[in-house]
């Protein structure tokens, strides 16, 4: 059983010009790595995959779980999905505060949870991720990195089934990045997570993939000629 | 001057009515604008932007045609259960919500098609419908620049004279509201009576123009 099994089309109007996504790829591997130029369609794939936009056709499968078949009539929304999603600015509630961004997911219904409601598992990430000090500041108050664990804590804290991530080291500098990598790998081999992450640095693909997806035009592409090699094979 | 405090009363309960009856209407209509798209958005914009420009009196006959004693819905309230719409109160109340409402309806459209759509998207890939999405994430955003269009509706509400006038007429202490109370004390020649009305009318407008400017987004901090 592949932990990956992606295969969308979807056709994309924006005033004139027109563009086709048909992107296709099986996986073993649980962290993946969708690689390619800016415009490739990297992000409406990740988009598709978590529901909050709708492919033409096709079918997603992660890990056994089928979350949309054209064929089968079968399209479970975005919320019935359970996919976590880091957005790539981090999407984070700019009228909450880092806690209740946190404890977002946690609250269901029309009110958003209070400053100081409790929340243990919201708590819990908190300290995993070394936010305390910041827990009651709003997000335009805080630094790059502390945003982006928010939002992976944001994410984290439903307990996801998958995890999607939208360029999550785009936006911070480079020594900052290779701490946030390491920490990502090994939060990842603890949770056990499908892992699904957009980049177009090379050094993220060397050090996070365990299989490559190279994107190009909307179509998944066989790899360019000095693109990086995944640090471990393909099939796992 | 008791008759100009009866006057001011009716004119904030009618004005007071009609904002919160914009508030539910605009915001929701705003909201649908905003996020839908679908053929003939652009001419129901139009449609519903008519209020702001066209004359009151115009706007105050076309309410007689429907809610008048003949009217398509007035005779049918009338016949059915009674209800003489025509010269009370509640018919300023709609007079004034249909002036007033363009400026909540807009006003709520920009607000929300300001709010990030992917903070909506956030939300529902955090498992949460999209009830919560409204009242938890796009409403809060969109809050100011809608309360701002509110105060706005409100003090439009409180001015209203044409097409109150037209569908609630002047009687004392009933729907004589007081735009239309300055009218009949000049008309009167009673010219104390009319200086205190529109004493009071102006430090009413200037209170509600003061708090609205105070909303205006371009001064919302960062946060919101």
């Amino acid at each position: 059983m592949a932990i990956w099994d992606v295969r969308l089309r979807r056709q994309l109007r924006h005033e004139a010009s027109r563009f086709e996504l048909d992107v296709q790829f099986r996986s073993d591997a649980q962290r993946v790595v969708l690689h390619g130029p800016s415009g490739a369609g990297k992000t409406q794939t990740l988009r598709l995959i978590a529901g909050i936009g709708r492919p033409d056709a096709g079918r997603v499968a992660i890990a056994g779980r089928t979350l949309f078949d054209s064929d089968a009539g079968l399209d479970l929304s975005p919320q019935a999905r359970r996919i976590g999603h880091v957005f790539q600015d981090y999407a984070l509630f700019p009228h909450l505060t880092v806690r209740q961004n946190i404890a977002f997911a946690l609250r269901r219904g029309w009110r958003n949870p209070g400053r100081r409601a409790a929340a243990p598992e919201a708590d819990r990430w908190i300290e995993q991720f070394h936010l305390q000090a910041v827990a009651g500041h709003y997000p335009h108050q805080i630094s790059g990195g502390q945003r982006q664990r928010t939002a992976l804590a944001r994410a984290l804290v439903t307990e996801p089934a998958a995890l999607l991530l939208d360029e999550p080291f785009a936006a911070l500098d480079r020594s900052l990045r290779q701490r946030l990598r390491e920490e990502l790998l090994q939060l990842q081999a603890t949770l056990q997570l499908p892992l699904l992450l957009i980049t177009h640095d090379d050094d993220d693909v060397r050090c996070l993939a365990q299989a490559v997806v190279h994107i190009d035009g909307g179509r998944v592409v066989d790899r360019p000629a000095g693109a990086p090699a995944p640090r471990q094979p393909a099939a796992t | 001057m008791s008759e100009a405090w009866v006057a001011l009363a009716l004119t904030l309960k009618v004005a007071g009515w009609a904002t919160a009856i914009n508030l539910v209407l605009g915001v929701a209509v705003g909201h649908a604008m905003a996020r839908w798209r679908f053929p003939g958005r652009d001419l129901l914009d139009a449609v519903l932007t008519l209020p702001m420009v066209m004359p009151p009196t115009v706007l105050g006959y076309y309410l007689l045609v429907v809610i008048g004693s003949q009217g398509v819905i007035g005779a049918w309230l009338l016949q059915h259960f009674g209800i003489r719409l025509i010269f009370t109160w509640q018919a300023a109340v709609i007079a004034a919500t249909i002036v007033a409402f363009p400026l909540v309806f807009k006003a709520a459209r920009a607000a929300f098609e300001q709010v990030d759509p992917q903070l909506e998207d956030a939300a529902r890939t955090l498992g949460i419908g999209e009830g919560g999405v409204f009242f938890r994430v796009s409403l809060p955003l969109a809050w100011r620049g809608i309360l701002a269009g509110l105060l706005l509706s409100f003090a439009r509400a409180l001015g209203e004279f044409g097409a109150t006038l037209m569908v609630a007429g002047s009687i004392a202490g009933q729907t004589q509201t007081l735009s239309i109370a300055v009218y009949e004390a000049v008309q009167a020649g009673q010219d104390d009576t009319a200086n205190f009305l529109v004493a009071v009318t102006s430090i009413t407008c200037v209170a509600v123009l003061l708090s609205a400017g105070r909303l205006a987004p371009g001064r919302v901090a960062a946060r919101a």
